[in-house]
């Protein structure tokens, strides 16, 4: 279904499936893998945070529904949401089109080395 | 752990790249690629479905009818034209539902049943102690397959494929089937289905069974998956056994009660007295349809807030021909259609309203409010 179903050299991941690219503005893009899709089969709704809402790392942030079931999505640090995917709102099928070109969210973090707590694309590979 | 079983297709499951599940103990495909776009094959065109997992009995013998009144909540002897379908609650002595079922008529002396994969060995057990003091036998047909092709082509494209079974088929009613002879061995085509579209429910030698469903394959007719079935079976407000019903309900408490049969007032079917007369249980809950008004998605086991108290969905999902969530639940009986409730889902509380539990039926939707 996904064009680039492997883990891309340049993000950081989460064990929960997230995906995480510091940005050169200094801000975080957020969203799940390809194998998270996968998984879920087709999505069909998204609940994503507000903009300004203070998050935690490991703090439940979204939701995303497929036919099938209901998934948390987590912060992967902590800061602010400073911006959200409203046309992937719109288009939720977008996630299952390119999980890794359809991000979510964007964290303003506290503290960008937390990033480094997170697995590289070997490492999450490997826990699949 | 017991591994799970394999139907005759299971190779060609797997050559399609269908994702597996185990489902009741059987290793099924839940979806080939997207569940939705099967969906919508079944839909607008036509799809098929593996259903080799749920489990054919014939019954015969001298007494099979005076048994099956005795057996089923529902009526057999309806039944008069060869090949036509019933379908029916099996109850047990408190009017709980050991299992929904389908029972094809061929004689008086004559039926066949088709039961639930997840069911099948209790309900098998349950018959066979009630066929004491009764002519009858039971053959439990582990030896064949069953294929469900459905959708506004299914038919067509069926007979595409099997071109000279069209002359049998093609007059049969809707819930009407007939056995057809090919190569000496005897299949059963019926117009049945779970999905709300009008299409076949085959049944045919197991061994037979890769070869059909390639010349269906080739005749344009896209395989489905159990995740595409069950959102179809719950647009057209078809129960799950299992999910919408199971021991602790009722037929009344699950919207059945149109299949309970109490004309023939000197008939005794087991369950019959936990419905009726001084000391039927009460009843005080009734199912229905909700319909989400809100961005979200409803799933089993909900509770849902009225203006009578608060009941629960059995089954709930994302409807991919309406385009938004539909569920089937229990609710306070007084609540009528048409009214406003409240779903609670994760920790809000989202606006529902109460519709009749069939939402689309061949292609449209039912929806009138």
């Amino acid at each position: 279904m996904s064009s680039s179903a492997k883990p891309a050299d340049n993000l950081k991941y989460a064990a929960s499936h997230e995906w995480a690219r510091l940005d050169a503005d200094g801000s975080i893009t957020i969203g799940i893998t390809d194998h998270a899709q996968e998984a879920l089969g087709d999505v069909v709704f998204l609940e994503l945070p507000e903009i300004g809402r203070v998050v935690k790392a490991g703090e439940s942030v979204a939701v995303i529904e497929s036919v099938k079931a209901a998934s948390d999505i987590y912060a992967p640090v902590s800061g602010e949401v400073i911006a959200r995917n409203d046309a992937a709102v719109d288009a939720p099928e977008s996630v299952n089109a390119d999980a890794y070109a359809t991000w979510l969210f964007k964290i303003k973090p506290v503290d960008a080395s937390e990033l480094n707590k997170l697995l590289d694309a070997a490492a999450y590979h490997a826990t699949l | 752990m017991q591994a799970p079983q394999r139907t005759p297709l299971y190779d060609a499951h797997l050559a399609a790249g269908a994702r597996m599940v185990d489902f009741s103990g059987w290793d099924m495909p839940v979806n080939y690629g997207s569940q939705i776009e099967e969906h919508h094959v079944v839909r607008r065109d036509a799809g098929m479905f593996d259903v080799s997992h749920m489990c054919a009995l014939d019954l015969a013998g001298a007494d099979a009818t005076r048994y099956l009144r005795h057996l089923l909540a529902n009526d057999v002897t309806k039944l008069k034209t060869p090949g036509k379908a019933l379908y029916s609650c099996m109850l047990d002595d408190t009017a709980g539902v050991i299992d929904d079922l389908i029972v094809y008529f061929f004689s008086p002396e004559r039926y066949r049943i088709v039961v639930n994969a997840g069911t099948a060995e209790k309900d098998i057990a349950w018959m066979r102690a009630r066929l004491t003091g009764f002519d009858a036998t039971l053959l439990v047909r582990r030896d064949v397959a069953m294929i469900a092709v459905q959708g506004p082509q299914a038919r067509e494209r069926f007979w595409t494929a099997f071109p000279v079974a069209r002359a049998q088929s093609v007059l049969l009613d809707n819930f009407q089937g007939t056995e057809w002879t090919v190569d000496g061995e005897t299949w059963l085509i019926a117009r049945t289905g779970y999905t709300g579209e009008d299409g076949f429910e085959v049944t045919l030698p197991a061994d037979d069974a890769p070869a059909v469903w390639k010349a269906l394959l080739d005749a344009g007719v896209k395989p489905c998956g159990l995740g595409a079935r069950d959102t179809l079976r719950l647009e057209a407000g078809m129960n799950l056994y299992g999910q919408d019903m199971d021991e602790r309900v009722s037929p009344y408490e699950a919207g059945l009660k149109w299949t309970v049969d109490l004309k023939d007032t000197g008939r005794d079917f087991i369950g019959k007295s936990a419905l009726t007369g001084a000391h039927a249980r009460p009843c005080d809950v009734r199912f229905a349809g909700l319909l989400l008004l809100e961005r979200g998605v409803m799933r089993s086991h909900m509770k849902v807030h009225t203006a009578l108290g608060i009941g629960e969905t059995t089954s709930g999902s994302f409807s991919p021909t309406l385009n938004q969530s539909i569920a089937l639940a229990r609710i306070p009986a007084g609540v009528e259609n048409g009214s406003e409730v409240e779903i609670e889902i994760r920790d809000k509380k989202l606006k529902a309203r109460v519709v009749k539990p069939s939402f689309v039926r061949h292609g449209a939707s039912q929806l009138s409010l």
